[in-house]
């Protein structure tokens, strides 16, 4: 039998929850039903990070921090964690936790509206263990907007108090949470509410499997970042969730060969360091997408599954012939992720069917690979296009193209004729490349929308196409790139 | 100034440094800094609801303008937890919420002016269902061709205010006659405020058809007034508070009356408490942003790049109605001379309408666009006449002989020369542009590009009735004292000062002050907190109203000691007597058995504006704020990308209050000026949808857009000249301008790649617009 009520760790106590409904955010239990009005709402869409709260998870036998943005979070989600809100760090009249006190010591509050979310964000980057430098403080708040203070008092606050030497009520028991959240998360499925309404978390891909067959129409989600704003936003009823982030066998990350193997539920956080270690411009793609918040709930395969044509990791996974495993029932299918994508808003997944794995191959020796960014801002913002390029380079030309640009079409789509227009080419050669870029022009009919215009971005692919090819030919990052030229490998 | 005031600021300079036994002048924290961090702080949205409070949620229709044929609301009515639906005939008195000049109704009655704008309200038992109900009506318009732009704007003839004119000499011949002879044009985008805390209010009905108000807003008064016309009460009769906002920037001085009224509206009509929380997209879309323009300029110099003559028109989008387009146009003008002589000038300006949401006030309030064109002047001759910039900024300053502005008035306080010198030797500005040239001759796609920018910056409304304030100061029997006044708290410190203002005249620690609500039944009559001038009007109403208290305890504790007035200091917490030391709760509780007022009320206006608009003649503001900023940034000639690498601030504070809250209002000011020219971009559909109405789409700076080498220092002021709140000087708008520095460098990083060539950059430098401009400079 399932589990019909959520359970999680809330100031030392469990809370069970039978009452919960679907489509229920956790801003809206703080506020509405705790009535803890210390977490605010500014954007309702998980941009602005002024609801930051802090879910702690157990990591053997210690915790780990994570901000989400409540608002966007659903309530069910929160089953098997600690839930720490900015009320928890101290309690009135006594001291204030070192990220309060500091962000007091440096001026970093004027308005006050985002300064709980900031705390909240510094509370998690407190506990990481590593001392923050300014770069890694950028990351950390780069989903936490403050339209007062310019910041800096906040990343010197933040420099100040997160030492890598956490000594709080938090970690002091730290122990003792663990052990209660081992409680807590147990190896049950969770189905809350009827057939009718429900939200569910199965633990393992058979209950999924069988969940699933058993209603189509429910709504999957990981972190639910993006269908939280069909809530939010489009105020839809959702009122039967799946919720795939307990789900054992979605949670790996595994190895085959030379090839990565990540289940679809891993978090962006979780998959950062082994995608990461394909190549650092899929790191500095992670690094920039979403925020902290965003990239503790979302997943990869979240990102996959929804079929945006804006999504920034399918680009670097095409370009480098990444496949995915799709499920339905016991029946388990292989395609090229490039084909998964049908149209805009059509992937080729059938009623009941879920996105189960992701296999990403290795680079070889000789393979030059590169991922561009382009967004108004450099943090936390959507593309207006993001081109990923893999080129194999013998003897000065370039023998094999896979090139995948993400917000050029309906779809993230390879640039098929570009990659037959390189090949052959020399490097050195920039004169010759034109045939090549302007190839892009007939793989590619772009879109005029608020981000970028259709010139632009018809414009700026062959720019970054350049780019790659500049960079495959050994011109350093750091004459190519304004931002990311760190990820240069040795 | 009645003589009984003119010591006030010559008496503090005889006390010393302030400060040096107070409070005043002390880095001190914000006064609610600890409630922020701990999440304790209420804004409107935080407070206690009462029982039955309902929730209120604006419906608008899809139409973006024209005649309103019918509204079908039989779908919102059935909606689960709708309990009433509130139309403009549900309005007992007056369907206006305009600040001064009309045109902005509460609810729709006959005609879509705008997308967005509001044509009935739900209230219902959840914000949840409101929101839901309010997606159910059918709106039947009689749709309109929008004038969406400003050309489109121009092109239809329509102006929401008659044009308007500064003119000194002879601008026309003083240009033809000029040696060099420069014209362009420049597009200024608009702005969204981005306050974190969208526009609020509560409303709650009380007895004799009383409504009390809490309200997000930079103007309580007008929120009073605007209430209490549109229930059709008396003024009396309605209270308005604010505790403080989560963000203004202006976007709250007008704009957030029309969702207390709807509150108050809904208050009304079912007789409890009702609450308007604006949804984040709904509040992007229906309320007002900073003015865009398109700017034509013509102007002429000297073979040294001296400006002989300049000649520009500014048009203006203002949206659909006048709201406070009057003031921020003509502040657009009053600082389109920065802080540069211009000795022959014609100023125009045109106030266009569009069917656009009303364009309103924005930090700075018309004056960064107007300097925008000032700097790019600077930038286009010093790239025709190859000279460096800052020696044509240098050329151009205001100097002795050449202090009068395009309005007339005599630059008396001019510190931008001895100001723009220090900060050239500060930030090793020759060196690093030396370095940077370097750099871009040998760099093949990325540039890189310096800029220093001064900033000048005028200190009053130029609407002279504004130019006051009251404050109410209660001195308890315990020694702590309450303070009220004019002001709201919107995160610039505002309370933080005053309270170390009062402290100062009591002597005693600033947390003994504590600075209650804003409350339009403690001081009433007020004008918006706005145009830098919170500190500089209630700080020192506060101040007058401290003093006559303290007189009261003079002369008390004269009678009581037997000593001389003059002996009788206040300070550490103890009034001294010459003889003995009191503590202040002491002489408090003997002032009250002696039946002495400990309580007094304060009034400042602002002194010596006589600015007459009919005229174009007068003394507009009472002083001028400066400070000066350097840049440097890397531009990517491919994308159009751009990071800014090192910021250098230097600003005039005069005598600062706060020194860490002057230095957060000038990185703040700062960063959001950046924004507003580098990735704040407002893009409207063809129809007159704003397209860019969340933060997911209008991107405002993020920590890592702000550069880790970032200096800031204030000016060491001996001090405003004018006889301000202990010789300070406003710092809520200033600093904004600042980063013109940055729009300047990056117009000189393109401008390396066609030397002699204007970069045509228009504001927002995005990258598209970046690469537009590389683009046609490689033409």
């Amino acid at each position: 039998m399932p589990r019909t009520c959520i359970r999680f760790l809330r100031r030392g106590e469990v809370v069970e929850l039978r009452d919960v409904e679907p489509d229920e955010t956790l801003l809206e239990y703080l506020r509405l039903r705790e009535g803890s009005m210390g977490t605010k709402e500014g954007c309702a869409e998980g941009d602005c990070g002024a609801c930051t709260v802090v879910l702690g998870r157990r990591d053997g036998d210690r915790v780990r921090y994570e901000p989400v943005n409540a608002c966007i979070y659903l309530l069910g989600m929160v089953d098997g964690r600690e839930l720490v809100t900015v009320e928890d760090l101290s309690a009135p009249g006594e001291a204030l936790h070192p990220v309060q006190a500091a962000l007091i010591d440096h001026h970093g509050s004027q308005c006050g509206f985002c300064t709980p979310g900031f705390v909240m964000s510094l509370f998690a980057l407190y506990h990481q263990g590593r001392a923050a430098d300014r770069a890694g403080v950028n990351d950390w708040l780069a989903g936490n907007l403050c339209r007062c203070t310019g910041y800096r008092p906040i990343a010197d606050a933040a420099l100040a108090s997160c030492t890598g030497r956490a000594d709080d009520a938090f970690s002091r028991r730290s122990a003792r949470t663990a052990a209660a959240l081992a409680s807590v998360d147990g190896e049950d499925d969770l189905f809350v509410g009827d057939e009718e309404r429900f939200f569910a978390a199965p633990r393992s891909a058979a209950s999924l499997s069988d969940l699933y067959l058993r209603h189509p129409d429910a709504t999957l989600v990981t972190g639910a970042t993006d269908v939280a704003l069909w809530i939010t936003k489009q105020l839809r009823r959702l009122p039967r969730v799946i919720h795939l982030g307990r789900v054992r066998e979605l949670l790996r990350i595994d190895r085959e060969g030379a090839t990565l193997v990540l289940g679809a539920a891993v978090s962006y956080a979780d998959a950062e360091e082994a995608l990461g270690a394909v190549h650092p411009d899929i790191a500095e793609v992670l690094r920039r997408l979403g925020s902290k918040q965003i990239r503790a709930a979302g997943s990869v395969g979240g990102n996959v599954a929804n079929g945006s044509p804006i999504g920034d990791t399918p680009p670097p996974l095409i370009a480098l012939g990444a496949e995915l495993e799709l499920r339905r029932g016991d029946e388990v299918r292989r395609l090229a992720l490039e084909d998964f994508f049908v149209d805009y808003g059509r992937q080729d997944r059938r009623p009941g069917e879920f996105v189960s794995r992701l296999f990403v191959p290795r680079l070889e020796p000789g393979q030059h690979f590169s991922c561009h960014k382009i967004s108004k801002r450099f943090d936390q913002d959507i593309s207006a296009l993001l081109g990923a390029f893999r080129l194999s380079v013998s003897a000065g030309r370039v023998v094999d193209a896979r090139i995948a640009f993400g917000g050029m079409a309906a779809t993230p789509r390879r640039a098929l004729r570009c990659e037959a227009a390189l090949t052959g080419l020399r490097l050195r050669s920039p004169e010759a490349w034109r045939p090549a870029q302007d190839a892009l022009d007939r793989d590619f009919r772009p879109i005029d929308d608020m981000r970028a215009s259709a010139t632009y971005r018809a414009g700026v692919a062959k720019a970054l196409l350049a780019k790659a090819l500049l960079e495959a030919g050994g011109t350093p990052r750091s004459e190519t790139r304004v931002v990311g030229a760190e990820a240069e490998r040795a | 100034m009645p003589p009984s005031e003119q010591g006030s600021g010559a008496g503090i300079a005889a006390r010393g440094a302030p400060g040096a036994e107070t409070d005043v002048g002390a880095a001190i924290a914000h006064d609610s800094a600890e409630r922020h961090v701990r999440g304790s702080a209420a804004y409107v949205d935080d407070i206690r609801e009462p029982a039955g409070t309902l929730h209120v949620a604006p419906g608008y229709a899809e139409a973006t303008c024209g005649r309103l044929r019918s509204v079908d609301l039989d779908a919102v009515r059935r909606a689960p937890g709708v309990v009433a639906v509130l139309l403009a005939s549900d309005i007992p008195g007056a369907n206006e919420c305009s600040p001064s000049l009309g045109g902005d109704p509460v609810l729709a009655d006959s005609e879509i002016l705008f997308h967005g704008q509001v044509v009935f309200a739900v209230a219902a038992a959840s914000r949840r269902d409101a929101r839901r109900a309010a997606r159910l009506a059918r709106i039947d318009v009689e749709e309109g061709a929008p004038a969406v732009d400003v050309e489109a704007g121009v092109h239809s003839g329509r102006q929401i205010l008659p044009p308007y004119e500064f003119r000194c000499g002879t601008p026309r011949d003083a240009i033809a006659a000029s040696p060099r002879i420069h014209e362009g044009t420049l597009r200024i985008g608009g702005q969204e405020h981005f306050y974190l805390e969208g526009q609020a209010a509560l409303a709650i009905p009380e007895e004799a058809g009383e409504m009390y108000l809490h309200s997000s807003t930079q103007h309580p008064s007008d929120v009073q007034r605007l209430v209490a016309r549109m229930l059709d009460v008396p003024l009396a009769r309605v209270v308005c508070e604010c505790r403080r906002m989560g963000g203004g920037f202006g976007g709250k001085e007008s704009q957030a009356a029309q969702w207390a009224c709807l509150a108050a509206l809904a208050a009304h009509v079912t007789g409890r408490p009702a609450k308007v929380c604006l949804d984040r997209d709904d509040d992007m879309i229906m309320t007002g942003k900073r003015h865009d323009f398109r700017v034509a300029y013509r102007f002429g110099t000297d073979d040294e790049g001296r400006l002989t003559g300049v000649d520009v028109d500014f048009d203006a989008r203002c949206g659909c109605s006048a709201d406070l387009s009057l003031g921020v146009v003509d502040r657009t003008m009053f600082h389109a001379d920065n802080a540069y002589y211009y000795p022959h000038a014609r100023i125009h300006t045109r106030r266009v309408r569009t069917d656009t949401v009303s364009n309103t006030a924005f930090r700075g309030f018309g004056g960064p666009q107007g300097m925008l064109i000032a700097e790019r002047m600077m930038d286009e001759i010093a790239i025709r006449l190859r000279l460096d910039p800052l020696t044509v900024r240098k050329r151009n300053l205001y100097g002795p002989g050449r202090d009068i502005t395009p309005y007339g008035m005599r630059v008396r306080d001019n510190i931008a020369p001895r100001l723009i010198r220090t900060l050239e030797r500060d930030c090793d500005y020759a060196r690093r542009r030396r370095d940077i040239a370097r750099y871009n001759a040998k760099a093949a796609h990325l540039r890189k590009g310096i800029s220093l920018t001064p900033v000048k910056f005028g200190i009053a409304f130029t609407l002279k009735h504004l130019n006051q304030t009251g404050a109410l100061v209660h001195l308890l029997t315990d020694g702590s004292i309450q303070v009220n006044h004019g002001g709201t708290e919107m995160g610039q410190g505002l309370h933080t000062k005053v309270a170390q203002v009062v402290s100062g005249e009591f002597g005693v620690e600033a947390a003994r002050v504590r600075i209650t609500a804003t409350q339009t039944d403690k001081v009433p009559n007020t004008g918006p907190t706005a145009a830098s001038s919170g500190t500089d009007l209630n700080a020192m109403a506060a101040l007058r109203a401290a003093r006559t208290i303290r007189s009261r305890l003079v002369a008390l504790a004269a009678r009581l000691y037997q000593v001389d007035r003059a002996d009788i200091t206040f300070g550490g917490g103890q009034v001294n007597t010459g003889r003995r030391s009191v503590p202040l709760a002491e002489l408090a509780r003997l002032a009250f058995t002696e039946r002495v007022s400990l309580s007094s009320t304060g009034f400042y206006a602002t002194p010596k504006i006589t600015w007459d608009r009919d005229t174009a003649t007068g003394r507009p503001f009472l002083y001028f704020a400066y400070g000066a900023a350097c840049t440097e940034v890397t531009v990517d000639t491919m994308t159009g990308e751009m990071r800014v690498d090192r910021v250098d601030l230097l600003h005039d504070v005069g005598r600062s209050l706060n020194p860490a809250i002057d230095i957060g209002q000038i990185e703040g000011g700062f960063v959001q000026g950046m924004g507003w020219l580098t990735t704040e971009e407002l893009v409207f559909d063809a129809r007159g949808r704003l397209m860019t109405h969340a933060p997911s789409t209008y991107k405002i700076p993020a920590c890592s857009d702000v550069p880790a080498d970032f200096r800031v220092a204030l000016w060491e002021s001996r001090g405003n000249r004018e006889p301000t709140v202990h010789r300070s000087k406003a710092v809520g708008e200033p600093p904004l301008m600042l980063a013109l520095s940055v729009f300047s460098a990056i117009t000189h990083a393109i401008a390396t790649l066609a030397p002699g060539r204007v970069p045509p950059l228009d504001a927002p430098a995005t990258p598209e617009a970046i690469l537009r401009a590389v683009e046609a400079l490689r033409d």
